[in-house]
C-alpha cells in the first residue's frame, strides 16, 4: 500500500517533469511577450502526432523523433506569430487571446478533419524501472530525463547565445532593446517558437506515455496555466517546478479521495494562487 | 436623453419581439427551434456583453453561470417538483449569488490574470458538479417524460420553454440598453477606459463591478435552465463546455462590442454561419477551422466589429446603432 | 483650515519617499508645492487623494480623518485631481469624460444634470466646440484642459494640479493660469504641483518646499525663493549658488 503510494507519488513527480516543459513554454511566450498562447493545446497535440507518425510511418524512435518534433515546433510558433499574433502584439490583451483562440480552432478543425477523433497511440515500451518499493514505466524516466535536458539547452540558449540574450533584452524592455539594435520582431517571432517548441517536445513525450486524439492537448493546456500561475508567469524555472508540484499532487491525490476531485483540487489551488500570490510561488517576470 | 427615446434602444427590442410573434403564428417547430437556439446565444452574448463590454473584463469562463445556474434549476425542477419558472428564476439567483461571492475574490485580478481565473473557475465548476452526488455525479440529471405531461404534453411544454425563452431574451436587451444609458453605466464605461483614474474620479469600482459581474450572471442562470429542461437532460460535460464561453465572445467581437445591437447581431451572424457550415457538404467536417479562421479575420482586421466599423464610419448611425 | 496634513510618512521597501509632512492648507488658497525631482511630491498626492495610505501620519479634510479612505471615497468629499500624465477615457466623449467627474464627484448628479454641469465646465476651459469628439482623438494641450475639466466637473472643494503646466509654451501657460485664477474666485481652493518657477510663484498665495521627502520651506513665494536650503535643494552647492547669483 505503502509502497503504491510512493509509486504514484513518483510516477507523478516525472510526469510532472514533462508538464513543467509544456508549461514552460507558455511561461516564456507570456514572459518575453504578454501573451497567453491560447493555443498551446492544440500545439502540443500537434507534438503528439508527429511523433506518432515517424514512429508509425518511418520507424523513427520516438526520442531521436523529438528532433524532427522540435523542429517543426519552431517552425509552426513562426508561423503562428507572423499570421495571426504579429498584428495585435501591442494591442489589448482581448484580441492576442483571441487570435490564438482562433488558431486552436483551426488547428483543432483541421486536425479533427485529417486524424479523426479516434486515439492513437504509440506502440513503445521499455520496461519498468523497480527501485526499492517503487515501480515506474521506463518511459517515465527517459522522458524526465529529456524532459531536463530541454530545460538546460533551454537555459544555455537563453543566458549564452546571442540571441537567448536579445530574447531577454526585449521581454525585459522592448523599447529599450530595439534602440539597442535588436529586431524586436524577429526576437518576439523566435520566442513565440520556442515556446512552442517547448510544447511539442513536451507532447511528443506524452505521447509515449498514453493513447491520444486531436483534442488531448486541451487538459495539459489547462495544467499548463495552473502551472505557470503556480510558478510565476514568465519563469521557466518556475514552471519547472510548478509542474512537479502538480505532477506530485496528481500523484497523491487519488490515494486520499477519487481521482475524479483531482481537477477540483488543481482548479481551487490555481484561483487560489491567482488571489493569494499573483506572481507565483517563485515570482513573475 | 432618456433610453427609450433613442431609435437605438427600440432596434434590437423591436426586432426580437417581432421574429418571436413570427415564430408563435407560424407555430412551426423548425423555425421555433433554430430561433431558440439563435435567442439562446443572444442572451448569452447581451450578458456577456455588460461584464466585457460595458465594464471591460474579458470573461473566459461566461458558461460556468449558465451551467451552474442550470443545473439548479433543473435540479429544483426535476428533483424538487419546482415550476419551470420559479425553478429557471431560482437558478438565475443561484448564478447571481455566485458571481456575488466570486467577484469579491475573482474581481481583484485584473485582464489576462482575470482570464484565466475565469477560465480556472469553469473547470472547478464542471469537475465540482461530476462529484456532487445531489446533481447527478457525473451522469447529471433528468427528467422523465411524464414531467412534461404538467405543461400539457412534451409538444406544448417546448412552445411554453419557448415563450420563456422569448421573455428573456427581451429582459437582457432591455437591462442591457438601461445599463448602458445609465449613470450607472458611464461609470462601468469609465472602468472600462481607465480603471485607476475612474476610480480616482469617484467611481467606487469595486462595488459597480461586483454589480455588473451578477447582472452579466443572472440571466445566463435562467437561460441554462430552460435549456436543460427542453432537452429532457444535463450532465457535467454539456453544462460547462468552454468553447460556448469562446462562442459567446466571438458574437460580441463579431457584432461589436459595448454596444447593445452588436451583440445581438453577431449572435444572429454566427448562428447563421454555423448553421451554413454545419449543413454545407464542403463546410461540414471543417466548421471550426472554418470558425477559427472567420474569428482570426475579425481580431486582426476588424477588432470594433460590425456595428463598431458602422459607427465609425457613419457617425450619424451612432444615435440609431447604440 | 481646508486641509490639515499631519506627520506623513510613506515607505516603499528600502525607499523613504515622505517624512513627516505637516502643513495646512486655508480655504480658498492657492499653495503652490514645489521640490526636485523625486523629492515625493506625487507621492504626496497620492496620499492626499487615496491612491495609497501613508505609513505614518493623518490627513484631515474640511474637519475629517480622511487617511487611508480609497480615491473614491476621497473624490465624493470633493478632492479632485488633474494628472501628470494625462489619463483621457479615450472611447467616450469628451462631454462624456467631463460627467463621470460630475456624476461621481461631490454632488452625485443625475446624468442630465452633469452633462449640464459637463457642458458649463467645458465653456471655462475653452473646449465647448469639442463636446461631441472622442477624447482619445484630442492633442496633448486639449487633452490638458480636458484633464482640468474633468477634475473640475466633479465640483470639488479642493483640486489637486499635477504639473498642468508642463509642455506648453508661454501664451497657453498664461492662459491656463489665468483659469486657475478663476477657478479660485469660484471658491475652489487649490494645490499645485509645479516647475515652471515663475508660473508657480506668479499665482501662487503661499509655497512650500520638498526634498527627499521632507518639508523644507514654506511661506511667501518671495521668502521662498531666497531660501539658502531651497536653493541648495535645487541647485546643490550653496557656494556655487552664491558665485552664481553674484554673476
Amino acid at each position: 500500500m505503502f509502497g503504491q503510494l510512493l509509486s504514484s507519488l513518483a510516477d507523478g513527480l516525472l510526469l510532472g517533469f514533462v508538464y513543467g516543459l509544456a508549461a514552460m513554454g507558455l511561461s516564456l511566450i507570456w514572459g518575453v511577450m504578454t501573451v497567453i498562447n491560447l493555443a498551446h493545446g492544440p500545439v502540443i497535440a500537434l507534438g503528439m502526432f508527429t511523433a506518432y507518425l515517424l514512429f508509425t510511418q518511418a520507424g523513427v524512435n520516438p526520442y531521436l523523433a523529438l528532433f524532427a518534433v522540435a523542429a517543426l515546433g519552431l517552425g509552426l510558433g513562426l508561423v503562428i506569430y507572423g499570421v495571426a499574433v504579429h498584428r495585435v502584439i501591442d494591442a489589448p490583451h482581448l484580441s492576442t487571446l483571441l487570435a490564438t483562440f482562433a488558431v486552436n480552432m483551426i488547428i483543432i478543425g483541421v486536425g479533427t478533419a485529417v486524424f479523426t477523433t479516434s486515439p492513437h497511440n504509440i506502440d513503445y515500451s521499455l520496461g519498468s524501472l523497480a527501485l526499492g518499493p517503487i515501480t515506474v514505466p521506463f518511459t517515465r524516466v527517459v522522458a524526465a530525463f529529456a524532459a531536463l535536458a530541454a530545460t538546460a539547452l533551454l537555459y544555455l540558449f537563453l543566458y549564452f547565445t546571442r540571441p537567448g540574450k536579445a530574447i531577454r533584452a526585449v521581454a525585459n524592455n522592448r523599447m529599450a532593446a530595439e534602440l539597442m539594435g535588436i529586431s524586436s520582431t524577429t526576437m518576439l517571432a523566435l520566442s513565440f517558437g520556442l515556446g512552442t517548441l517547448l510544447a511539442c517536445v513536451a507532447g511528443g513525450l506524452i505521447a509515449t506515455f498514453f493513447p491520444f486524439t486531436i483534442l488531448s492537448g486541451g487538459p495539459y493546456e489547462l495544467k499548463s496555466f495552473v502551472i505557470c500561475v503556480l510558478g510565476g508567469l514568465g519563469n521557466p524555472l518556475g514552471a519547472l517546478l510548478g509542474g512537479l508540484l502538480l505532477g506530485g499532487l496528481e500523484g497523491l491525490v487519488p490515494a486520499f479521495m477519487p481521482v475524479s476531485w483531482v481537477p477540483v483540487v488543481e482548479f481551487g489551488l490555481f484561483v487560489l494562487v491567482l488571489l493569494l500570490r499573483p506572481q507565483g510561488l517563485l515570482g513573475a517576470r | 436623453m432618456r433610453p427609450w427615446s433613442r431609435p437605438g434602444f427600440w432596434l434590437p427590442l423591436g426586432a426580437v419581439f417581432v421574429w418571436g410573434l413570427v415564430v408563435l403564428l407560424l407555430r412551426e417547430d423548425t423555425l421555433r427551434e433554430t430561433t431558440f437556439t439563435v435567442m439562446m446565444f443572444v442572451g448569452m452574448a447581451s450578458s456577456l456583453n455588460i461584464l466585457l463590454g460595458y465594464t471591460g473584463y474579458v470573461s473566459f469562463g461566461h458558461i460556468v453561470f449558465f451551467g451552474l445556474g442550470g443545473y439548479f434549476g433543473f435540479y429544483l425542477l426535476s428533483q424538487q417538483g419546482l415550476w419551470l419558472l420559479p425553478a429557471a428564476v431560482a437558478g438565475g439567483l443561484l448564478s447571481g449569488l455566485l458571481a456575488g461571492l466570486l467577484g469579491l475574490a475573482v474581481l481583484r485580478l485584473r485582464g489576462a490574470y482575470f482570464a484565466l481565473a475565469t477560465i480556472g473557475i469553469n473547470e472547478a465548476a464542471r469537475a465540482f458538479v461530476s462529484n456532487f452526488g445531489p446533481f447527478g455525479g457525473a451522469t447529471g440529471l433528468f427528467v422523465n417524460f411524464q414531467a412534461y405531461q404538467a405543461y400539457g404534453g412534451a409538444g406544448a411544454a417546448l412552445w411554453t420553454t419557448f415563450i420563456y425563452l422569448w421573455l428573456v431574451t427581451l429582459a437582457v436587451l432591455l437591462v442591457s440598453a438601461l445599463v448602458q444609458g445609465s449613470r450607472f453605466g458611464l461609470g462601468l464605461m469609465a472602468i472600462r477606459e481607465d480603471e485607476d483614474a475612474a476610480m480616482v474620479m469617484g467611481v467606487a469600482a469595486p462595488r459597480a463591478k461586483t454589480i455588473a459581474f451578477m447582472l452579466s450572471a443572472f440571466f445566463p442562470g435562467i437561460i441554462g435552465t430552460l435549456y436543460f429542461f427542453k432537452n429532457g437532460n444535463v450532465e457535467p460535460g454539456d453544462a460547462f463546455q468552454l468553447h460556448m464561453s469562446i462562442e459567446a465572445l466571438v458574437m460580441i467581437m463579431l457584432g461589436g462590442q459595448g454596444t447593445v445591437v452588436g451583440p445581438a447581431l453577431g449572435a444572429v451572424v454566427y448562428q447563421g454561419l454555423r448553421g451554413y457550415l454545419l449543413t454545407s457538404p464542403l463546410f461540414k467536417s471543417l466548421h471550426l477551422a472554418m470558425a477559427g479562421i472567420f474569428l482570426l479575420l475579425i481580431v486582426l482586421f476588424v477588432p470594433a466589429g460590425a456595428v463598431g466599423w458602422l459607427r465609425h464610419r457613419f457617425p450619424r448611425l451612432r444615435k440609431v446603432l447604440t | 483650515m481646508i486641509l490639515q496634513v499631519r506627520n506623513i510618512t510613506k515607505r516603499f521597501g528600502g525607499l523613504q519617499a515622505l517624512t513627516d509632512v505637516t502643513f495646512d492648507l486655508k480655504e480658498g488658497e492657492i499653495l503652490g508645492l514645489i521640490g526636485p525631482n523625486g523629492a515625493g511630491k506625487t507621492t504626496l498626492f497620492n496620499v492626499l487623494n487615496g491612491v495609497f495610505p501613508p505609513n505614518r501620519g493623518q490627513v484631515i479634510f474640511r474637519g475629517e480623518d480622511i487617511t487611508g479612505l480609497p480615491p473614491y471615497e476621497v473624490a465624493r468629499r470633493g478632492i479632485a485631481r488633474a494628472y501628470q500624465v494625462v489619463r483621457p477615457l479615450n472611447e467616450l466623449t469628451v462631454r462624456e469624460n467631463v460627467m463621470v467627474g460630475a456624476c461621481y464627484g461631490r454632488e452625485a448628479l443625475s446624468l442630465a444634470q452633469a452633462a449640464r454641469v459637463a457642458d458649463e465646465v467645458l465653456a471655462t476651459v475653452g473646449l465647448a466646440g469639442r463636446a461631441e469628439q472622442l477624447a482619445g482623438s484630442l492633442n496633448v494641450a486639449q487633452k490638458k484642459r480636458l484633464e482640468m475639466a474633468r477634475a473640475l466637473g466633479s465640483r470639488p472643494y479642493l483640486l489637486l494640479l499635477d504639473e498642468v503646466l508642463a509642455g506648453l509654451n508661454p501664451s497657453e501657460i498664461a492662459a491656463m493660469l489665468d483659469t486657475i485664477r478663476a477657478i479660485r474666485e469660484s471658491g475652489v481652493t487649490i494645490l499645485m504641483i509645479e516647475h515652471v518657477m515663475q508660473a508657480v510663484m506668479s499665482v501662487s498665495d503661499r509655497v512650500i518646499v520638498l526634498d527627499y521627502g521632507q518639508l523644507i520651506a514654506e511661506g511667501s513665494p518671495e521668502e521662498v525663493v531666497n531660501n539658502p536650503q531651497v536653493i541648495e535643494a535645487y541647485l546643490g552647492d550653496p557656494q556655487m549658488t552664491a558665485r552664481l547669483l553674484a554673476e
